[in-house]
């Protein structure tokens, strides 16, 4: 690769919950100005990775790097302030509070000083405003509960939220799963904006439209340990797709199908005389 | 409409008002305040008794007094078990911690001779370590707090009446008044605000007096103002400060207020401190007013400032609610109970009539939460 300091790295993480373990022995930089694409089954450890660096859970063992300099984060709070913003799987909103509360969440915009200091209202709902109707939402009402948005809505506002408040590295854990074609349009440009505006992006997804277009990098993960990073350069959108879904999976899985055609055109013609139940019994 | 003015439809845009938006009535975005149930039940209430007590002196200015002070000792630990709530926990230990703290000023200052201010302090010392112990044990151990704090209902109450008979021997202790002479800390709880207001309206003939001309109701008892004090100061963090914000995400969803970087720990904490100290601004206003500090002070507190902020419209479950409603929700209790004593009914409806209220409440509450979620 190049000889500039990743603005985020991880050498030699390893994560463990009691006796399982969900990571082992992960090395991985990502550079300001790049994207890099987490890849791999579900429960390969993707989710794992990334709340290990933005602070959720502290890393068993190794070490993370921002921007050269060894951090330990002992909350998201910290990560936060380091410049770190995430969107979570579960996207960490509050079903209860209005969307402009959530927005704000732990960095709420205030005026007044000393004992009177208070949230500034009126910028907070505008920017709010401003920051979803850029992602395509239009939001009736920023009073509004986020539990009475739509999933992909509650999703936008999770985003909208990230690249606000996100200065150094974006994380992003399959922000696209519920979202229709345009806002997840706007999100791939978001994320190449990021990329333009040289932020270090972790992007995470199964679907590879989504992942091939704007990464610059592929990190493939299986059952907790890394498979190594591939750059955009060296690797074809098929192979992408087969690293994801697994190539021989894919194989083992057409065979499936023509096994399963085969079955059905043998049940038929065993249907078609007067049903035999010992017959049928044999067959299952 | 305003696609109506222009020949083809308006293409969207952000300055155009959503059309999907009806404009959003006054009373629709009020039905979807927490403390509306509580204010639509203080009012029947309130009519209720203002027709059965009429007549009775309820509503005479000694009357009014009366069952606003009731309300204030009760919606003083309401505020806080209100946000307590709101963040997602429960407090058992708040009637226990009344008994505890009235003891830690009496003894020092009664047995031990300590001016009464200090003992004061005393007392507000070890309310803070005990939220603080209840908030790191909830937070350490996972374990509702539930069960945290109801361990405490029990060692709080057993400490108040070990400590009392091991230093003096009995488990009530007077004589108080004497030391509350010139000190200026112990002013700060007992007492009456604005007698001269309430003189001068004597003067004027607008409230009763007795024979020699003195108002019949002096002035506004200090609880009171603690009360309105309290609620008006929790309003406002709620609603408009970062720290509400924080109290609102904690009681949600912990996870996720942690993971956009709140500091939940520390919220917690604090708010198991403020429950404690609440308790302990209680113990002060009863133990100045009665001149004795007594081990069983508080009994059953914890539960009666629950119902009140229940009633108040706060969820369960935390992450919503608010300190208006627990004011409200003290405002009835007090009602009540003072409703009942006038109206001569027997007392012993009094708890038959809570536990209703409570029921109907949350009913009602939860009924209105459920149309609130849809009318948006
Ligand atoms: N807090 C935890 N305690 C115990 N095990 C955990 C915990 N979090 C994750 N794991 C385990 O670690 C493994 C990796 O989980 P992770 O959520 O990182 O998967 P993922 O790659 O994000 O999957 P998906 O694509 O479904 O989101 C899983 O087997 C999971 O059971
Ligand atoms: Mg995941």
């Amino acid at each position: 690769m190049s000889k500039r300091t990743p603005m985020i790295e991880m050498r030699h993480v390893s994560k463990h919950f009691g006796s399982v373990i969900a990571l082992s022995d992960i090395s991985m930089a990502v550079c300001s100005g790049e994207v890099m694409c987490l890849l791999g089954d579900n429960g390969a450890g993707k989710s794992t990775l990334i709340k290990t660096l933005s602070g959720v859970h502290r890393p068993t063992d190794g070490q993370m790097l921002l921007n050269g300099e060894e951090v330990s984060f002992k909350s998201p709070a910290y990560a936060l302030d380091a410049g770190i913003a995430t969107v979570f799987q579960d996207l960490a909103m509050i079903p209860l509070m209005s969307i402009t509360r959530n927005f704000f969440m732990g960095r709420e915009p205030t005026t007044g000083w000393g004992l009177f200091k208070r949230i500034d209202w009126k910028r907070a709902d505008r920017i709010a405003m401003q920051e979803m109707s850029k992602i395509g939402i239009d939001v009736r009402d920023p009073s509004q509960p986020v539990g009475t948005l739509s999933g992909g809505e509650r999703q936008c506002v999770a985003i909208a939220r990230a690249v606000y408040f996100g200065a150094k590295v974006l994380i992003l854990d399959e922000p696209t799963s519920a979202l229709g074609v345009k806002q997840a349009s706007v999100v791939l440009r978001y994320i190449a904006k990021a990329r333009a505006d040289g932020l270090a992006v972790i992007f995470i997804t199964h679907n590879v439209h989504h992942a091939y277009p704007v990464a610059d990098a592929f990190t493939l993960l299986k059952r907790g340990g890394s498979l190594g990073s591939f750059r955009k350069e060296d690797i074809s959108r098929e192979e992408v797709l087969n690293m994801m879904a697994g190539g021989a999976e894919l194989e083992s899985l057409d065979a499936e199908l023509a096994e399963f055609q085969h079955t059905d055109q043998e049940d038929q013609r065993s249907a078609r005389p007067e049903a035999a139940p010992q017959n049928q019994a044999s067959s299952v | 409409m305003q696609s109506n003015t222009s020949s083809k439809p308006a293409p969207h845009s952000s300055e155009k008002p959503d059309e999907r938006i009806q404009r959003v009535p006054f009373w629709k975005k009020a039905l979807s305040r927490p403390e509306l149930g509580a204010l639509a039940g203080t009012v029947l209430v309130l009519a209720f008794f203002i027709v059965a007590a009429s007549g009775t002196g309820m509503f005479t200015p000694a009357g009014i007094v009366n069952f606003l002070e009731v309300a204030a000792q009760l919606g003083i630990i309401a505020t806080a078990a209100a946000l307590l709530m709101i963040g997602g926990e429960f407090d058992l230990s708040i009637g226990s911690m009344i008994g505890l703290a009235g003891i830690l000023i009496a003894i020092p200052a009664v047995e031990y001779g300590w001016p009464l201010w200090a003992a004061i302090l005393l007392a507000f010392s070890c309310a803070g370590l005990v939220g603080w112990i209840n908030g790191n044990l909830v937070n350490k151990t996972g374990l509702p707090s539930f069960i945290v704090t109801l361990g405490f209902l029990f060692i709080l109450r057993g400490l108040a009446i070990g400590i009392s008979r091991l230093l003096t021997g009995r488990t009530q202790i007077g004589g108080i008044h004497e030391h509350m002479q010139g000190d200026w800390f112990a002013a700060l709880f007992s007492g009456e605000v604005a007698t001269g207001l309430f003189s001068w309206m004597a003067a004027q003939g607008w409230i009763a007096t007795n024979f020699a001309g003195n108002p019949l109701v002096t002035g506004i008892p200090v609880s009171i103002v603690w009360w309105l004090g309290l609620t008006a100061v929790a309003t406002w963090v709620l609603l408009c400060t970062p720290y509400g914000n924080w109290i609102f995400a904690s009681g949600g969803d912990a996870n996720a207020a942690r993971n956009s970087g709140v500091p939940v720990r520390r919220v917690k904490i604090s708010l198991f401190m403020f429950t404690a100290f609440s308790a302990t601004i209680f113990a002060c206003l009863q133990v100045m007013d009665t001149g004795s500090a007594d081990t069983i002070r508080g009994l059953l507190k914890e539960l009666e400032a629950i119902i009140a902020v229940v009633i108040g419209g706060a969820l369960l479950t935390g992450g919503y609610g608010s300190a208006i409603g627990a004011a409200l929700g003290a405002l009835i209790f007090g009602l009540v109970q003072m409703g009942i004593f006038y109206t001569g009914v027997n007392t012993d409806w009094f708890q038959v009539f809570l536990g209703v209220m409570l029921l109907v409440a949350v009913l009602f509450n939860n009924f209105m939460r459920k149309k609130a979620m849809e009318a948006k």
